[in-house]
């Protein structure tokens, strides 16, 4: 049901390792000896779900993490290993029951006939909270873990040369019709293809099960399924944002962008140049979301947060840096930036806790709660779908034959 | 007998997309909804059993160019849903088929590493290869692999695997926060594999695991199989026969392990089994007849002819006589993207011993068919089908069954209910889990940390 107010503001997390800041590990209050089991995940996201937020995020990639953009960086000092997030989030899934689950998917060395069963899979473990982080890879580094194609070294100039943005739209490209066999995949079944029908002896209705034919650059996928339409019918669609490729994505492809904005007037030029690209596409009805990115430092007390973020930067030997705006300061003073960003036409916000479990929970009690005192932010959960919490509507299958 | 009794291993096949699973009983459920898969593992949980399996098709089956629609239709991901089940779980092994044609090692290795770290060690991998362009249509790679390559792609792909389970020892996180050191040393994971179809080198990015490898499987009787079994399985998922083929498979396999260093122990045979219980043995019977009838209607009859005729036979009646004209021979065209196709070894003269078979006793084709395909294995009561799985087991026919029940989601309740406590009572199947991996049910070493390990670190 859509609420009262007429602009709700979304707020989800994303979660990584120990947290987003490299030396988050040593805090007083992390778990790195438990970064590989159920539990950590599992407590961190119920932590999520008791602040009511939208849904949480997990990181992936497909090699060790690092400080260098084409393989190891020989550190010992950080969080190194991951696990695969989409298992992670189907391990969850059945311990919480609203928040919406968005593991990250590379889609530049995998399948997509398999992530597309894998994402409609989540939806039905979650009966209808699954969404999905789309992910290139550009680096030399996970191309030789798969050996199936290399991937031309960046050249000196950086991303900037146009060589480069060559590359990075190359990929970019390849997400799209990624994302277009998954949505087709997702729709190969009717909602009603299964009929169970004794009389005629039949089980489905194969009128309403469709090959997909998708016949793309880098794939062909003949389809249908072998999962039958998720409960959201199309789990949601993310992808984060830095450029213009990216951004031509979101706009054409997804159900919600993650950008990162320096301040209000970068946000508001990103916003437009989305939904310009949104109206080509020919998607200017459609909910298409962009939350803002924030690597957030939190505390109540005035002060203490900038002295953690120094302890944990002094720990890490350098300042923390990455590709999205640092908060650091108290939930209030949060409370007050999403509020005045959120005027720039973002409709939500993605905060990236510096270390965990600490950020989050001072984002689950203490901005959420501050949100609310200022009635902008939801006290209960209002639907059962990651879909309907975003306000998006169960999606028409675009096989279907209108009567 | 002085020979102390065999401890007997038991699984849970989730039913499968094909006409052994009934749906037009009113007690099938859903074959999607997470709540079938949770019912049927908390049963064998419930019933202490060694682990749920789940296999995998990836394409729908097709039948004269059209989707088969008769059977039940539509399956989960094999991954996401045995994750989902770690979490509904405490001590059921983790069971499923993942296709080594349609998958690369790394990542097929990082989720079944994820899949044994958030199941605490209860993941298991049925190794398979698909060879069929029609399956390769729906991926990247496309799929043709020559039959005789199909072992080979295998082998390979387990060998790549097994070098990224491996690439981590253990003991590479220490997490020492006073000291700030994480790892013991830099880049852990490091791997180099190029052999054969896989040149793929860099490091691996997921810890060792509990279990360090998840239990392999390896499908198929075939002596490429069983050799394939030998090398590299921890367990046999065979068909299930009489007690003297049942005997004389075990024998050959068990023989073989000794070539590769492995005593008789550490592959464990595991017949895949339907059941129907009753009260009486009569009754059972009876049950079994019907649930026959319910497997294979008249339409399903004609279609499973039409897997051995390679031919289109639906203007033949199935109350009817068989057909006159001989199979097709050469490459299967009417039925694509199932399991069975292949189980035909010479078509015509297959065909002609179920021509005899039908004039002998008078057999419409949906008699044939109900005769020559698919009978249930165990029938009886719960004292009887107890017994007989106990003879199997301890007269070396088997080391334990995977339990094919033709109804999701309740179709083991009643086995878990009757049969699983008589053979507790018989002391030959376990009350309580031992020990919390699925490798301490099977009774398997934990697979050792790769030999050479710490000479590797050291460099």
């Amino acid at each position: 049901m859509p609420r009262s107010s007429p602009a709700p503001l979304h707020l989800a997390v994303a979660l990584d390792a120990a947290g987003w800041h490299p030396a988050a590990w040593r805090e007083p209050g992390a778990r790195p000896a438990e970064l590989f089991t159920a539990r950590y995940w599992a407590d961190l996201v119920a932590e999520a779900e008791r602040g009511l937020l939208d849904f949480v995020t997990l990181e992936d990639s497909l090699s060790l993490q690092s400080s260098l953009p084409d393989g190891p960086d020989g550190r010992t000092d950080q969080v190194r290993g991951r696990l695969d997030a989409v298992l992670v989030a189907a391990r969850v899934a059945p311990l919480t029951r609203h928040i919406g689950l968005v593991p990250t998917a590379v889609v530049t060395h995998t399948e997509p006939f398999h992530v597309s069963k894998a994402i409609a899979t989540l939806d039905f473990v979650s009966s209808g909270r699954a969404g999905v982080r789309v992910k290139v890879s550009g680096r030399a580094d996970e191309a030789a873990h798969f050996g199936r194609r290399t991937v031309p070294a960046l050249p000196a100039e950086g991303l900037a040369s146009a060589e480069a943005q060559a590359l990075v739209a190359d990929l970019f490209d390849e997400a799209g019709d990624y994302v277009e066999v998954l949505r087709r995949l997702w729709d190969s079944w009717e909602d009603d293809a299964e009929i169970r029908d004794v009389a005629t002896g039949r089980f489905v209705d194969r009128r309403k099960l469709h090959h997909i034919d998708f016949e793309g650059r880098r794939f062909s996928v003949r389809g249908p399924s072998i999962t039958p339409r998720p409960p959201q019918g199309q789990p949601v669609v993310a992808a984060l944002a830095h450029d213009t490729a990216p951004y031509r994505l979101v706009a054409r492809s997804t159900d919600l962008g993650f950008v990162t904005p320096r301040d209000d007037e970068h946000a508001r030029s990103i916003v437009t140049g989305i939904r310009r690209e949104q109206a080509a596409a020919g998607r200017a009805d459609e909910t298409v979301h962009v939350f803002g990115d924030l690597l957030v430092f939190l505390d109540r007390s005035p002060g203490a947060a900038a002295d953690r973020r120094a302890r944990l930067d002094e720990s890490a030997g350098a300042a923390r840096t990455g590709d999205a705006e640092v908060f650091t300061g108290t939930p209030e003073q949060l409370a007050d930036l999403l509020q005045e960003r959120q005027r720039t036409g973002l409709t939500g916000f993605r905060l990236r806790p510096g270390a965990l479990p600490h950020d989050l929970e001072q984002i689950t009690r203490h901005l959420v709660p501050e949100l609310q005192r200022r009635d902008a932010f939801r006290t209960a959960y209002e639907a059962d779908t990651l879909r309907g919490l975003l306000g998006l509507p169960h999606p028409a299958n675009r096989y279907a034959t209108t009567v | 007998m002085g020979k102390p009794l065999k401890q007997i291993h038991l699984a849970a096949h989730f039913p499968g997309v094909n006409n052994t699973t009934v749906w037009s009983d009113p007690a099938a459920g859903s074959q999607i909804d997470f709540s079938s898969f949770v019912h049927l593992a908390r049963t064998a949980e419930r019933a202490k059993f060694d682990f749920l399996f789940l296999a995998e098709g990836l394409r729908l089956r097709e039948q004269n160019g059209e989707i088969h629609d008769l059977d039940v239709v539509g399956r989960p991901d094999t991954f996401t849903v045995l994750a989902a089940l770690a979490a509904v779980t405490d001590r059921l092994g983790l069971a499923g088929t993942i296709n080594s044609t349609f998958n690369e090692p790394y990542e097929v290795a990082r989720q079944f590493a994820s899949l044994d770290h958030l199941s605490a060690g209860r993941a298991a991998w049925n190794v398979v290869t698909s060879w069929d362009e029609f399956t390769g249509e729906n991926f990247r790679r496309g799929g043709f692999l020559r039959q005789e390559d199909r072992y080979e792609r295998a082998r390979q792909f387990l060998a790549a695997a097994a070098e990224l389970f491996d690439s981590w020892q253990g003991d590479e996180i220490v997490a020492d926060k006073q000291s700030g050191a994480f790892l013991r040393a830099p880049d852990p994971g490091r791997f180099d594999h190029r052999a054969g179809q896989f040149d793929i080198a860099g490091h691996f990015d997921v810890p060792r695991s509990p279990q360090g490898r998840p239990v392999i499987f390896q499908a198929g009787d075939s002596d490429e199989g069983r050799e394939f079994a030998a090398a590299a399985a921890d367990a046999i998922f065979t068909r299930h026969g009489t007690l003297a083929a049942g005997r004389a498979f075990y024998t050959d396999v068990k023989r073989r392990l000794a070539r590769y260093g492995r005593s008789p122990d550490e592959l464990k045979i595991l017949p895949g089994v339907t059941f129907v219980l009753g009260d009486t043995d009569a009754e059972a019977h009876e049950k079994a007849a019907l649930i026959r009838r319910q497997q294979v209607s008249g339409q399903t009859a004609i279609r499973l002819l039409e897997q051995l005729w390679n031919r289109d036979l639906s203007a033949y009646d199935p109350d009817g006589p068989l057909p006159a004209v001989d199979p097709l021979p050469g490459e299967h065209t009417v039925a694509r993207g199932r399991a069975s196709v292949r189980m035909f070894g010479d078509p015509i003269a297959t065909a002609a011993e179920w021509r005899a078979l039908a004039e002998a006793k008078n057999l419409s084709i949906r008699e044939l068919i109900i005769e020559v395909t698919g009978r249930q294995s165990f029938i009886g009561t719960p004292a009887a089908v107890a017994g007989t799985i106990d003879e199997f087991v301890q007269t070396d026919a088997a080391d334990g069954f995977i339990l094919v029940p033709h109804l999701t989601p309740g179709g083991l309740d009643e086995f878990a209910d009757t049969v699983v406590p008589l053979l507790q009572e018989r002391g030959v199947f376990r009350t309580e889990y031992e020990g919390g991996t699925l490798r301490d049910h099977l009774g398997l070493a934990h697979h050792p940390r790769p030999a050479g390990a710490d000479a590797r670190a050291a460099s």
